[in-house]
């Protein structure tokens, strides 16, 4: 069958002619990729594919023969994924090959009916496998962008904020997972001992659901809190999450839960002596404001 | 031996851990502490275990029974200035210990044992008085 590669080799200019025509009338992204990229990659790849050391056939996909054009299409495929193609019109780049090889082998075999199915059989076969490892490496190139978008998540996660002298906010958002609810607990903890904060207030208003999980979590942070002599106020508890909470049989009956962050935050100033008072001037700026109407 | 030293000031006893705590320490300082309590007639225990780093579930028991021990002996217990990867650690272990009062740092610590113990003893003395009369 070396044959045949051979064949190819000597009319790679007229396979890459046909092929470029039948990518540039195929529906390729014109907006992400341009001409000028798309003759250079298909260049490249039949040059890889028709410059294999002799002996090689396309029955073995498995040789090492083919190592260079996989290795081609991988990054190919994955920065395909980067730039937004879909895994279909990535793989449509490279079945597009397909009859430009079968011109070639037909010009080769002429009439010879059998083995010319011969060779379209195998030349089939050879360029599917090349599809499908296109699109195993596209989606190993998309799980390697949702495996770093997880990991900017968890980043960005959880700011704690100082609401007052010694009251500390953690505004919880998204999903609560292990992973993240433990670097949640970690981030509160370091924060009530930098700040020296006696009240810590939990706001899950931005938590879309509370399962058993989830509580657990908020429990286990909450009495770690309290094992290091700091008070947590549990806030934003939404009325679908306090049904659920009590359907699922969770206790929180020792721990302070407020509707909303500013009643939490109210309770904390009370619990530390201190109370938000209206003052005169505020009412003399708001009837001056009036009068200016 | 090695010891905790257990200072007084006043009505209060004062521990500071500043060494890895064993077994054996641990339980060594629930003898010398409860033995202290009773002799001084001390009514309130603070304990600082800020420069504690590791904690096992037995040390936390330890913890517990004295603070158990000491309310019964009438003194009341604060454990102070856990560092947040002690408090997780116990919370992982299970262990909540719900008996144990806590505070951020010697200085609420102590705010909270005068507190706790001027209210009882504001009782304490009126109920001495109606006796008297």
């Amino acid at each position: 069958m070396s044959k045949l590669l051979e064949t190819m080799r000597q009319s790679r200019e007229s396979i890459l002619q046909d092929w470029l025509t039948r990518l540039k009338s195929a529906v390729q992204r014109r907006d992400l990729i341009s001409e000028r990229d798309l003759v250079s990659q298909a260049s490249e790849m039949v040059a890889t594919l028709v410059d294999v050391p002799p002996g090689t056939t396309f029955e073995d996909f498995n040789s090492p023969a083919w190592q260079p054009l996989k290795a081609m299409l991988a990054s190919l495929s994955v920065s395909r994924a980067m730039a937004g193609f879909t895994p279909s019109e990535t793989a449509i780049f490279v079945l597009s090959l397909k009859p430009s090889l079968f011109g070639t082998a037909r010009q080769q075999r002429g009439s010879d009916a059998e083995e010319l199915y011969s060779d379209l059989l195998t030349i089939n076969e050879f360029v599917d496998r090349l599809a499908l490892h296109t699109t195993d490496s596209y989606i190993h190139g998309r799980d390697q962008v949702i495996v770093r978008q997880q990991e900017e998540m968890l980043e960005l996660s959880t700011p704690v904020v100082t609401l007052w002298d010694g009251i500390v906010a953690l505004p919880l958002i998204g999903t609560l997972d292990s992973a993240r609810t433990q670097v949640v607990m970690e981030s509160l903890l370091e924060a009530i001992v930098q700040t020296n904060s006696r009240f810590a207030i939990i706001d899950i208003t931005g938590v879309p659901t509370v399962d058993t999980l989830v509580a657990q979590h908020l429990l286990k942070t909450i009495t770690a809190a309290r094992l290091m002599g700091a008070e947590c106020i549990l806030s934003g508890i939404r009325p679908q999450i306090a049904q659920t909470i009590v359907h699922l049989g969770i206790n929180l009956q020792d721990v302070t839960t407020k509707s909303r962050l500013a009643d939490a935050f109210r309770l904390a100033l009370e619990r530390s002596g201190r109370k938000v008072v209206r003052t005169e001037n505020a009412v003399d700026r708001n009837a001056a404001t009036q009068r200016g109407q | 031996m090695e010891r905790i030293p257990i200072l007084r000031m006043g009505n209060y006893l004062l521990v500071t851990i500043q060494v890895d705590m064993h077994d054996k320490l641990a339980l060594t300082l629930q003898d010398d502490l409860t033995n202290r309590i009773s002799e001084v007639n001390a009514k309130g225990v603070l304990i600082d275990i800020s420069s504690l780093e590791i904690v096992d579930s037995f040390i936390g028991r330890t913890l517990a029974n004295i603070a158990s021990m000491a309310r019964i002996l009438d003194a009341e217990t604060v454990v102070v200035g856990m560092q947040p990867a002690v408090a997780i650690t116990l919370v992982e272990l299970g262990m909540s210990l719900p008996g144990i009062r806590t505070a951020l740092n010697v200085e609420s610590g102590m705010e909270f044992l005068r507190q706790t113990v001027m209210a009882y003893e504001g009782s304490d003395d009126a109920i001495g008085d109606s006796r008297e009369d």
